[in-house]
């Protein structure tokens, strides 16, 4: 099958973004705390992208903090796929009890804003990336945990699931054999969304003064720190928002790519 | 009784010792954070008298197990008391503040679940084709942008270079319909750019999947037209899905949106809330996070129901 | 030249300059004398009071738990509300005191004793008259042992207060010279019978009396129809809108939605002075930024470590970068050029990388990362200068590393604990308190832990001294030694920071606090 351009753009967009990041101590011209410019300049041969608040280079700043950004949403939103999807199958195929406390557990969970847990549970840790991680991606299962369950639900009551459980097949078997392959393609979308909102609740987090530790910064961090000069035409701020906007349709474009590919993948009628 | 009904009667007496457990979760939390009401409030002016001066006067020598069933047994009887920081009717300061939220949550979900649906189903419709590019990459940009960039980005577009309407979007009793839904606009545009991308993408996803099903092609043998199938045969089939990502939206228009309620100085009780975690105000957290934890419960509870209600099979269990 | 011009022009309408005088100067700058007379009449018109109309201020820093308690009040929007409804008994107006309350004040010749005449005639909103009763009683309810007053420290040296007739007599424990400055303090809000009854009731001898009151929203008031100074409270109402964010509430001030603001950021002013209809007001007040270490806490109890971290922050680049130029350089020590009897020979300390770089190496410190803690709210670009400070310290071989704290519980856990962290002082009317705040051995807000007796017997004598030339000598000999070796690295002083609308006439800086030190809605008006 031919992959369509929109792949393949997004395909190349995530792995440069993949390769700046790993590789940031070697491409960044600058370090990312050196004051080497004015404050706000404009983009210039020095500084590519200019300067921010204290006149440190953008663009050095924005590969660093390119590598953690991706970091902490990708080992999150991992987190919460593994997590949330495993319980919300397992919830769905067994019913009953299990289904009923896990649930439970998760309404609990979810029935508390997850901004107030977040900075609750941040003010008593110490602050550090696996910390930020643990939190971003327990708080994001439950939400996938819904998801996977519903989607799941559906899927159980299907007949050729009904006839696996009679053939006395395994409760593991059930859900990666016949709940997972079925239950994939929405999960694929919402994992594109869920790695952004993981981006995106980095950075609120940032916004409200918890997060990743200076001199370090996440874009979101630095749409911060440099939002004030927005209004006024400083275009300081709009490059982090500009790479988080980049990366979230670059992953989502390959996130809608395998999604019709699970779906041609049935057997059915192709896109 | 109907079993639909037994699972509503079922679901609401587990709302309410979820409730409860909820508020357990939430005193515990506060308990658990440095510091406490005294400090918060005295700020750098705190001296060891002033604080202990305090602490006497707000009651916060006693227990706290004492206290959490002293606050359970007045919030049993309807009176959730006095905010510790200043002394305000907490009943009082929230009702206006909840309206205020409803108010906000409502405007924004009257436009985006219609819109996000409607998008959803013709980005499903020419599935590939450049009404779905085109819808997918807009939403895409949408919900790619953290919520600040896009508040401060419409400040910038809508009070600046077009004055069209004011930055600071406060509600006041007394203010007329149309002069309040001019001062919620520019947060309810942020919120519509925030919710729709995830609900229209649910939307999409959910038909493709059902798409795929034999029924589907019976239909489309039979002659419907491809929206007639999708309205039709795919739609109420993918229902489940879909009421779960817009309830998830729904509940988090109600009780995520401090972000926007700050920027735009909104008084609404997602930023009633935070100021009161800040100065550890127990009674009002607790206020706030129960009614933020009904809302949610209940949404929950209409999103089973649909569920149930559009599916045969789990509504007629074998 | 039309700076130049309209500045002149707004002197002439003060009165403090002729306008004879005025046309001169005029001609000399190049000015037609028609230009000239038309800035002269916009002046004046500018300059005389209009009546009516609300005025509306947008403030920074107000949360939906403040409350009207006066003594509870720590915030921008607190303070700007209680000085809106309230008064205290007298006021510091660039260095000088007005009587406000007191109508009179006087002391012993020792400075032990001090009377304060009440002025009469003066109703409380709900139509009391003040009496010298409420004064004490309102002072008492902060000195008492069960108060929590944010001001209880500053009256706990009165040892007696007195009512008789219309005299209010304080009898001190020990010599003041400048206790009338100190009730000015914004805590001392005078309240009937003290305010003990109902402290947050808002009921004052104000200018405007209260309508609404909600918390972190907004605060509206109409003019307090006795109120007793004709020459202030011009507008029929005014309001205080709550937008603690930034970049809303400059929005709004441009788009007319408020009348003024406070807290603009420096480097937003530069780019705000381009807008139109806008005038940005700088005050350079005592208000300072600070890094301060604990004298008794390892490795800072030593006076060399001190010495090679206060000489390798580069407080230039700290005015410039993170005040965008609005501020200026300090010195370490708490005063500067705002306070009375400032020394201002003393030689500024400049940024040293080498004298640094040996004062460490005399430390013997063994290298271990030297950690500064800091939370984005310890000042505004908090987190900016302790970045530049630890790259121009590390530039100086100090191993100087930032830890973040969150702003949540930065105040209790972090201020006045930890060894080295980031903190502000919004400064004192009079250097005596400045000191006595922070800085005497025995003061609960000594947050460097710096006790030396000698500073604290200079301090005392320095109270007790009516002398003004002896005292300035003796505060010049305080800032050396806590310069030379106390635990406060000052390196800047902030100006305020504020704009308002070109609409707004009656504007004069007060850089003892934000706002005109509170008074703004009260001393101005609304042009149509």
């Amino acid at each position: 099958m031919k992959m369509p351009f929109s792949a393949m753009l997004g395909i190349f967009l995530t792995s440069s973004f993949v390769f700046l990041a790993v590789f940031a101590q070697f491409l960044a011209p600058y370090s990312i705390t050196e004051a080497s410019g004015g404050v706000w300049e404009g983009p210039s041969a020095t500084h590519w992208l200019g300067t921010d608040t204290i006149g440190r280079d953008i663009f050095s700043r924005l590969i660093y903090g390119g590598q953690i950004t991706i970091f902490v949403a990708l080992a999150s939103s991992v987190l919460a796929f593994s997590v949330g999807s495993f319980f919300g199958f397992m919830a769905a195929v067994r019913g009953g009890w299990a289904d009923q406390i896990m649930s439970r557990i998760v309404d609990l969970m979810m029935a508390i804003p997850s901004l107030i847990v977040a900075l609750v549970i941040l003010s008593v840790l110490p602050l550090n990336l696996t910390v930020l991680i643990l939190v971003i991606g327990l708080l994001d299962s439950t939400r996938v945990f819904r998801l996977s369950r519903a989607v799941a639900m559906d899927i159980a009551v299907m007949d050729y699931v009904e006839a696996a459980k009679l053939r006395g097949e395994r409760q593991t078997w059930v859900i990666f054999r016949e709940i997972l392959p079925n239950a994939l393609s929405p999960l694929v979308a919402e994992f594109g969304l869920r790695f952004i909102f993981a981006v995106l609740f980095i950075s609120t987090l940032s916004f409200l003064g918890l997060g990743i530790q200076p001199p370090l910064a996440d874009w979101g961090g630095m749409v911060k720190e440099n939002k004030d000069g927005l209004v006024y035409g400083k275009s300081a701020a709009l490059m982090p928002a500009f790479a988080i906007a980049a990366l979230a349709i670059s992953v989502n474009l390959v996130a809608d790519w395998i999604l019709s590919r699970t779906t041609s993948l049935k057997g059915g009628r192709g896109g | 009784m109907h079993p639909v009904l037994k699972l509503v009667v079922q679901r609401l007496a587990l709302g309410l010792v979820l409730l409860l457990a909820v508020s357990a979760v939430i005193f515990l939390g506060i308990e658990a954070l440095p510091g406490d009401t005294a400090q918060a409030i005295l700020g750098q002016a705190a001296t060891e008298v002033s604080l202990a001066n305090l602490r006497e006067k707000l009651g916060l020598n006693e227990p706290a197990l004492t206290r959490y069933f002293v606050w359970l047994w007045a919030a049993l009887h309807g009176d959730l008391g006095v905010a510790l920081t200043n002394g305000v009717d907490i009943a009082t300061a929230i009702g206006q503040r909840f309206g205020n939220t409803l108010f906000l949550a409502g405007c924004a979900a009257v436009i985006s679940v219609p819109l996000a649906i409607t998008l959803g189903l013709v980005a499903a419709r020419y599935n590939g084709r450049w009404p779905d590019k085109v819808i997918s990459g807009l939403t895409l940009t949408t919900i790619s942008l953290p919520e600040f960039v896009a508040a401060y980005f419409v400040i910038f577009l809508l009070t600046q270079v077009f004055p069209i309407f004011q930055p600071v979007a406060m509600v006041f009793p007394g203010m007329s319909f149309w002069a309040k839904l001019n001062a919620v606009a520019l947060p309810v545009i942020v919120l519509v750019m925030v919710v729709l991308a995830h609900m229209m993408r649910m939307t999409r996803a959910a038909i493709l999947n059902v798409m795929q099903s034999a029924y589907i092609e019976t239909a489309e043998l039979k002659g419907l037209t491809p929206m007639q199938v999708i309205w039709r045969h795919a739609f109420p089939n993918a229902i489940a899905p879909i009421v779960s990502v817009v309830i998830l939206n729904l509940a988090y228009l109600v009780v995520g949106v401090v972000v926007v309620e700050v920027v735009f100085g909104y008084n609404a009780l997602g930023q009633y809330l935070v100021d009161h975690v800040t100065k550890r105000d127990l009674p009002v957290v607790q206020a706030v996070g129960m009614i933020f934890a009904a809302v949610y419960i209940g949404l929950n509870i209409l999103a089973d129901v649909i569920s149930i209600g559009a599916n045969p099979r789990l509504r007629h269990p074998k | 030249m039309a700076d130049q011009l309209n500045k002149m022009a707004s002197m002439v309408a003060k009165g403090a300059m002729s306008r004879r005088e005025f046309n001169t100067r005029a001609a000399a700058l190049g000015a037609s004398s028609v230009l000239a007379s038309s800035m002269l009449a916009s002046a004046a018109r500018a300059d005389t009071p209009v009546k009516g109309g609300t005025l509306i201020a947008g403030i920074q820093g107000g949360e939906s738990t403040n409350s009207l308690d006066p003594a509870l009040a720590a915030s921008d929007v607190p303070f700007m509300v209680n000085s809106t409804w309230g008064e205290m008994l007298v006021d510091v107006d660039n260095g000088e005191l007005k009587m406000r309350m007191a109508e009179e004040v006087s002391s012993n010749a020792d400075a032990t004793q001090w009377m304060f005449k009440i002025r009469q005639g003066v109703e409380f909103h709900d139509g009391k008259t003040m009496t010298a009763e409420d004064v004490v009683a309102t002072l008492m309810r902060h000195t008492g042992d069960e108060a929590a007053s944010g001001a209880q420290g500053i009256v706990k040296g009165i040892k007696e207060m007195k009512a008789e007739g219309d005299m209010v007599t304080l009898t001190l424990e020990s010599a003041n010279a400048d206790l009338p400055f100190l009730m000015a303090d914004y805590h001392l809000v005078i309240q009937p019978g003290g305010g003990v009854d109902n402290p947050a009731a808002g009921n004052g001898t104000g200018a405007y009396k209260i309508v609404a009151n909600e918390p972190g929203v907004r605060h509206t008031f109409e003019r307090h129809a006795n109120y007793w100074d004709s020459e202030s409270a011009h507008a029929d109402n005014v309001e205080i809108f709550v937008i603690n964010d930034n970049t809303a509430r400059t929005a709004a001030l441009q788009s007319g939605q408020i009348h003024m603001m406070n807290r603009v950021d420096p480097k937003i002013a530069e780019l705000l002075k381009g807008t139109e209809g806008v005038t940005i007001e700088r005050a350079a007040g005592p208000g300072h930024y600070v890094f301060i270490m604990r004298c008794d806490a390892a490795p800072f109890d030593n006076n060399d470590l001190r010495m090679a971290l206060k000489l390798g922050i580069n407080r230039a680049e700290l005015v410039e970068k993170v005040l965008g130029g609005m501020g200026s350089p300090g010195n370490d020590f708490p005063i500067n050029a705002a306070y009375p009897l400032f020394d201002s020979s003393i030689a500024q300390r400049e940024y040293d990388p080498a004298a640094a770089a040996e004062f460490y190496k005399k430390s013997g410190h063994d290298g271990s990362p030297i950690v500064l803690q800091v939370a984005p709210g310890a000042f505004p670009g908090a987190v900016d200068a302790a970045n530049l400070f630890a790259a121009s310290a590390n530039a100086a071989g100090i191993p100087l590393t930032i830890k973040l704290e969150p702003d949540d519980g930065y105040w209790s856990n972090v201020w006045n604990v930890a060894p080295f962290c980031a903190s502000y002082w919004g400064g004192r009317p009079v250097q005596d308190q400045m000191y006595s705040t922070a800085y005497l051995s025995s003061a609960e807000w000594n947050d460097t832990a710096y006790r030396d007796p000698a500073f604290d017997a200079l301090l005392v004598a320095g109270r007790g001294e009516l002398d003004s030339a002896k005292r300035k000598g003796i505060y010049s000999q305080a800032a050396n030694m806590l310069r030379d070796n106390g635990g406060l690295i000052c390196p800047m002083f902030n100006d305020w920071v504020e704009a308002r609308s070109n609409t707004v006439g009656g504007w004069i800086s007060n850089p003892a606090g934000t706002l005109m030190d509170g008074k703004a809605l009260r001393r101005c008006w609304v042009m149509a």
